[in-house]
């Protein structure tokens, strides 16, 4: 084994439980607060049932303009945020803050334009036979769309699995650090292949897993 | 029974299920044109009845139907179901009143990722007063009513069309509802698949008694189910009458068109004889 790879060894561990630990309370966040606002957002649409357009124009506005930061600045901006809500702003934890305050949004907008493909007619069908608007959500909306959304989620984690390399620059950690770090640095080209190749299998991973589950979830 | 009634006065004395008054609906075109897609219009349909509504496309024919159950929200004018007023329900009471309204449609909307048994469950499940046994056995009632009980597991992408509106039946029917509405339930499907629903909707009115309102541009569909007809032109009710009255005089192109569908050959004949001389 390369000198280099056996030296990090110890720290890739490391960096894969960090890289996990930020994937997984970004995309937690994404899901728990991005999820609701999606769904609330396409409600606001034109056409639905909470149809209100210059609150949709608003959301839709806040939505987009979050998502127009550069990941980097919006880490750098969001750090008094980081401080008083982790107590720090370094660590994976602290860099897990702006993670998760970019996947909300984008996320939202992700949900928003999935529920959009389920038919009209459907939702109506659901209105006849006299369902409230949170059974519509929970038994029509959801089931209808949900292989495009985990299809989403997907996309969302192979983003983020590569927005939290950036985590690095406030000691975040993680595997795209460790690349940076050593590969980049010092020019440890081994560190950086075997990095890089680690990525590629995840997100491969990811992907084929994203894939298998919405194939089985679509039955249209 | 009459005798309970008999002190009520007489107009209310034959209430019908369904009582349109005076309503009236109207939409804002992308083009900031207004339509008046329903223009004031009174209308009745009895208890048993089957009813069709009849019309060319963008007659206001399905508005109508879709006023029935406050899909659209009349303008002005009240709907009463069943004796109660629908227009002045609050939203719970309003849903809780939708389960006695059955509704179907042409392109069936069925979830597509719910199987056939779970499309059919739906409506029982929002208005969560069943146990889970109660409303197997219902499903599998209304399923074997339309005679699709071999179907439960599929799902509505592994069925034809008219296996889909079948679904789409069973699952308006089973909250037991006094009505069913159906918007042009048979237009997406060939003849032959038609024939055979029109005769399972006329065995739901005749054993089930549920009260059937029906929208069509097909007058082959009216002819062979509807007991009366409504004949809508631009917004309003142009005429109504029953399809089997043979003294009926229609006034409307369609009316008179339904008539002819309805004539023996020698009738027909007469009728263009006529026609030709009074053109």
């Amino acid at each position: 084994m390369p000198e280099n790879i056996a030296a990090i060894l110890p720290e890739l561990w490391v960096a894969i439980g960090q890289t996990a630990l930020m994937l997984g309370i970004g995309l937690g966040a994404a899901v728990l607060i991005g999820g609701p606002l999606g769904v609330w957002l396409f409600l606001l649409s034109p056409g639905q049932s909470l149809a209100n357009r210059p609150l949709f124009a608003f959301v839709g506005w806040l939505i987009n303009t979050v998502r127009s930061f550069p990941f980097i600045i919006l880490l750098v901006a969001l750090v008094p945020f980081t401080r008083t809500l982790v107590g720090s702003s370094i660590g994976p934890l602290a860099a897990a803050v702006p993670l998760s305050f970019a996947a909300i949004p984008y996320f939202a907008r992700l949900v928003e334009q999935n529920l959009r493909e389920v038919p009209r007619g459907v939702i109506e069908a659901a209105h006849a036979m006299g369902a409230s608007e949170l059974q519509i959500i929970a038994r029509v909306l959801l089931v209808e769309a949900r292989s495009g959304l985990v299809l989403a989620l997907t996309v969302l984690a192979i983003s983020f699995l590569s927005y939290s390399a950036v985590a690095g620059v406030v000691g975040g950690g993680g595997i795209g650090d460790l690349a940076i770090r050593y590969g980049y640095y010092r020019f440890q080209t081994d560190v950086m292949v075997l990095t890089v190749a680690i990525l590629i299998v995840l997100v491969q991973l990811i992907q084929f897993g994203g894939n298998a589950i919405a194939r089985t979830l679509d039955k249209r | 029974m009459n005798h309970a009634l008999s002190k009520v006065p007489k107009a209310a004395r034959a209430e019908p299920l369904i009582r349109l008054e005076a309503v009236s609906k109207s939409f804002r075109l992308p083009n900031g044109q207004t339509l008046a897609a329903v223009r004031p219009t009174t209308l009745a349909i009895d208890t048993g009845d089957v009813f069709g509504l009849v019309g060319r496309s963008g007659a206001g024919k399905s508005t109508l139907l879709r006023l029935i159950n406050l899909l659209e929200r009349p303008d002005a004018g009240r709907v009463f179901v069943a004796g109660q007023e629908l227009t002045a329900l609050s939203r719970p009471a309003l849903r809780e009143a939708r389960q006695g309204i059955g509704m179907i449609f042409q392109q069936f909307h069925l979830l597509q990722n719910a199987t056939v048994a779970d499309n059919v469950a739906f409506p029982l499940r929002i208005h969560g007063k069943r146990s889970r046994a109660q409303i197997d056995a219902r499903v599998r009632e209304c399923l074997a009513l339309v005679g699709i009980s071999d179907k439960s597991y599929s799902y509505p992408a592994q069925l034809s069309g008219g296996q889909k509106q079948r679904v789409a039946i069973a699952r308006a029917l089973a909250s037991q509802p006094a009505v069913l509405l159906c918007d042009e339930p048979t237009s997406a499907l060939d003849a032959q698949t038609t024939a055979e629903l029109l005769a399972t909707l006329r065995d739901i009115n005749a054993q089930l008694g549920v009260t059937i309102v029906i929208v069509t541009h097909e007058l082959a569909v009216v002819n062979a189910l509807c007991k009366h007809v409504a004949v809508v032109e631009d917004g309003h009710i142009a005429e109504r009458f029953a399809v089997a009255d043979g003294t009926a005089l229609p006034r409307t192109g369609l009316g008179r068109e339904l008539l002819r569908l309805r004539a023996t050959p020698e009738e027909a004949r007469e009728f263009e004889r006529l026609e030709a001389a009074y053109a």
